[in-house]
């Protein structure tokens, strides 16, 4: 059993980084949507996606180089 | 820090918010009549909206009256609270309406009931929202207008000259309807539409009204609020000069609540547009069967 929750594919395609409106990687794995321009992970609570920087977490250089 | 330019403080507007949801039942009857009143400017309206969002959905009443039009396919729940966004159905997102994170043209309806009179940047988040849209797409949304509770902002500012010698602002200002077209056509909107409704609600006392304000997530959030806590003098004087002037016959004492209803279409070519000047191809003489007369010197003759 697993506890994830999937998010709506529609909400999904639709979703861009708020600071830079440019787009989001999915990690089904960390449940995060990487905005590689604002060098931000945004998390997803409950399937829900929090679309605030004050929440996201800042992704370190490793992190940047080693997503494609 | 208050630096004079950012009028509400955003992050104090969402604990109110959160502190709001378990609440939010008992004092909903605003965002019900917001939401009927959106839900009728929707429902005769001649196309169906595959993808709509609703911006700052509170507890989901504006997208339940949305839904029930029969008129959206996927509904998507915009919540500023993590809170408020965990009781709505899904799909739905958090976020904060001056920074929305949606893709260009890619939905077809954007709602918003209630919401929108505690952004910063009013025009700032328009631009988002009509970008937001597809062509032809549609935004709809009810705020709280400059009336709202003039009869608190008043009675406010009545105890705080006569006890502490000057005022700080305690009821938050509001966008006059007279600026809300304009506030629409500079965002980008095609075919701008504004109307007002006031509704006048009757409470036992004045204490009933502040425990509603505070129960929808809307106690004072100005960034230049006095940050001690209101002198219970003051709030006492307010009060009583409250039930002084708004008392009716039978005892109970009004509250002003004005919803403006905001309309706009994200520009598309098969809009109606106004002809350019002098494109007319016929004259307004031969279609009117007279015969065209000078009404004297024409400029710069």
């Amino acid at each position: 059993m697993t506890t994830r929750t999937s998010i709506d594919p529609k909400l999904l395609e639709i979703l861009v980084c708020p600071l830079t409106k440019t787009v989001l990687q999915y990690d089904a794995e960390r449940q995060e949507l990487i905005s590689r321009a604002a060098r931000l992970a945004y998390p997803i609570r409950d399937g829900i996606p929090i679309m605030l920087p004050e929440e996201a977490r800042p992704l370190d250089e490793d992190e940047l180089k080693r997503k494609p | 820090m208050p630096d004079g330019l950012t009028l509400f403080d955003r992050p104090a507007l969402k604990r109110h918010r959160a502190r709001a949801a378990a609440t939010l039942g008992e004092a909903g009857f605003l965002l019900a009549e917001a939401a009927d009143g959106l839900a009728g400017r929707l429902a005769p309206i001649l196309r169906a909206f595959p993808l709509a969002l609703d911006l700052g959905a509170h507890d989901g009443q504006l997208g339940r009256a949305a839904l029930a039009t029969g008129k959206i396919g996927t509904l998507i729940s915009a919540e500023t609270s993590p809170a408020l966004a965990r009781a709505l159905p899904a799909p739905r997102v958090v976020l904060d309406e001056e920074m929305l994170p949606i893709r260009e043209q890619s939905l077809d309806l954007v709602l918003s009931g209630l919401s929108l009179q505690w952004v910063n940047d009013l025009p700032g988040a328009l631009i988002q929202i009509c970008r937001a849209l597809k062509p032809d797409g549609l935004f709809l949304a009810a705020i709280v207008g400059g009336e709202t509770l003039k009869e608190l902002r008043d009675a406010f500012i009545a105890a705080e000259t006569e006890i502490v010698g000057g005022i700080s602002p305690r009821v938050a200002p509001f966008v006059e309807i007279r600026d809300a077209g304009a506030l629409l056509q500079r965002a980008g909107f095609a075919l701008p539409v504004v109307d007002a409704d006031t509704l006048t609600v009757r409470y036992r006392d004045p204490f009933a009204l502040l425990r509603d304000l505070k129960n929808m997530g809307w106690s004072n959030a100005l960034a230049e609020r006095s940050r001690s806590p209101l002198r219970r003098d003051v709030l006492m004087r307010a009060m009583h000069v409250y039930a002084e002037r708004n008392t009716d016959p039978d005892g109970r004492m009004r509250a002003t609540f004005e919803f403006i209803y905001l309309s706009g279409w994200a520009p598309d070519e098969s809009q109606q547009k106004p002809l350019k000047p002098g494109s007319a191809r016929s004259r307004l003489a031969d279609a009117l069967g007279t015969s065209e007369r000078s009404a004297g010197e024409r400029a710069g003759d």
